[in-house]
């Protein structure tokens, strides 16, 4: 089995012992089996058990294991190791407070998510089996209910950064559309009044960094101009 | 106070309207201008007073003057929601701002009939 040595520098910072964060050089063996960041991660992790990050499912279903990498947000598990430019440079998602390391406080991202209710909002008796949708009614939401809440979009957006207690950002606009856009919710008057506010909604200028990182190939750009579409179409 | 955050102030569909409003009749206008500059190439004082004396010239430039002083508003008026965090001097900001673009928007219109 052929092995190479793969270069990466990693952000290093335990608030508790360390003064300032630093970039830690290390550099680790992989072979062909490795194909994923998250696997050279995992070596990395045997050669210094320092290194903290988060991870689970490893097929990019959770969402935990969202970093920088190489100045562009995604998640390890899903980013190849093939064609990563060296030394690899890895940093935790940008905008929110580090806890250590590559992991960040989210307590911030999903107050926004929270904030726009994601859940069906009925006030109708359950019927015995389900809410029906016709096909064309479920198709809208697609691109939309796929959203693993990893925060790459969110931490990409400037919006974001400078406002992330007041911006509701794009995975939480993204969420707030899936139910704006859900025909067998109710609350679409006041789901509309709850982001009509030039700092929850109208940060979003549409500049895309979102749709650039989004790991599942989402466009959080795209459901916010909808929203913003449902707003005129109330107004006018 | 205790420091809470406050959002909710249930403006900003108005703003974000008229920023796409204003912005195409500047577009219209500059391509506009360049379709009169062309076809009447002032290039003395007197020509380029002639171009302004035309109504349609005036009624113009003054819907694009408009458009661009209330696009400006939108634009600073959200550099200052990012940037400045105290309310008292975002307040301030605002205000200035507000101020100095209703003035330079009478100003305009001055210079514009007086040609």
């Amino acid at each position: 089995m052929t092995t190479r040595t793969m270069q990466f520098r990693i952000y290093r910072y335990d608030p508790d012992k360390d003064e300032r964060p630093r970039m830690q050089d290390i550099s680790v063996e992989v072979d062909e089996q490795d194909r994923k960041l998250l696997d050279a991660l995992t070596k990395l992790k045997a050669k210094d058990e320092t290194i903290a990050y988060r991870r689970s499912c490893r097929e990019g279903v959770c969402g935990s294991d969202a970093m920088n990498i190489n100045g562009k947000n995604g998640l390890a598990c899903l980013t190849d190791l093939e064609g990563l430019e060296q030394p690899v440079l890895l940093k935790p998602l940008p905008g929110l407070p580090v806890i250590r390391d590559l992991i960040v406080d989210m307590t911030q991202f999903f107050k926004q998510y929270h904030s726009i209710k994601p859940y069906l909002i009925n006030n109708d008796p359950p019927p015995e089996r389900e809410r029906l949708q016709s096909p064309e009614e479920r198709e809208e939401l697609n691109g939309l209910y796929e959203c693993i809440l990893c925060a790459c979009c969110s931490t990409a957006c400037p919006s974001f950064w400078w406002n992330p207690d007041k911006f509701v950002g794009p995975a939480g606009l993204l969420a707030a559309y899936r139910f704006l856009a859900d025909t067998r919710d109710q609350a679409t008057g006041e789901r509309l009044d709850n982001l009509e506010d030039p700092y929850r909604l109208f940060r979003c200028h549409s500049i895309m960094n979102c749709v650039d990182v989004c790991p599942k190939g989402l466009n959080p750009t795209l459901a916010i101009g909808k929203i913003k579409e449902m707003m005129v179409k109330r107004y006018v | 106070m205790i420091n809470r955050i406050v959002v909710g102030a249930h403006y900003g569909l108005k703003d974000w309207i008229i920023q796409r409003v204003s912005a195409v009749v500047m577009a219209a206008y500059s391509l506009f201008m360049v379709i009169v500059l062309l076809v009447l190439c002032p290039t003395t004082f007197d020509a380029w007073r002639n171009v302004f004396s035309f109504g349609l010239v005036k009624f113009a430039t003054f819907l694009f003057a408009l458009s661009l002083f209330y696009h400006a508003w939108i634009g600073i008026r959200d550099l200052w929601m990012d940037y400045v965090k105290s309310v008292s001097i975002r307040l301030t900001l605002h205000a200035l701002t507000v101020l100095a673009l209703v003035g330079y928007a009478g100003w305009m219109a001055a210079i514009l009939w007086r040609l």
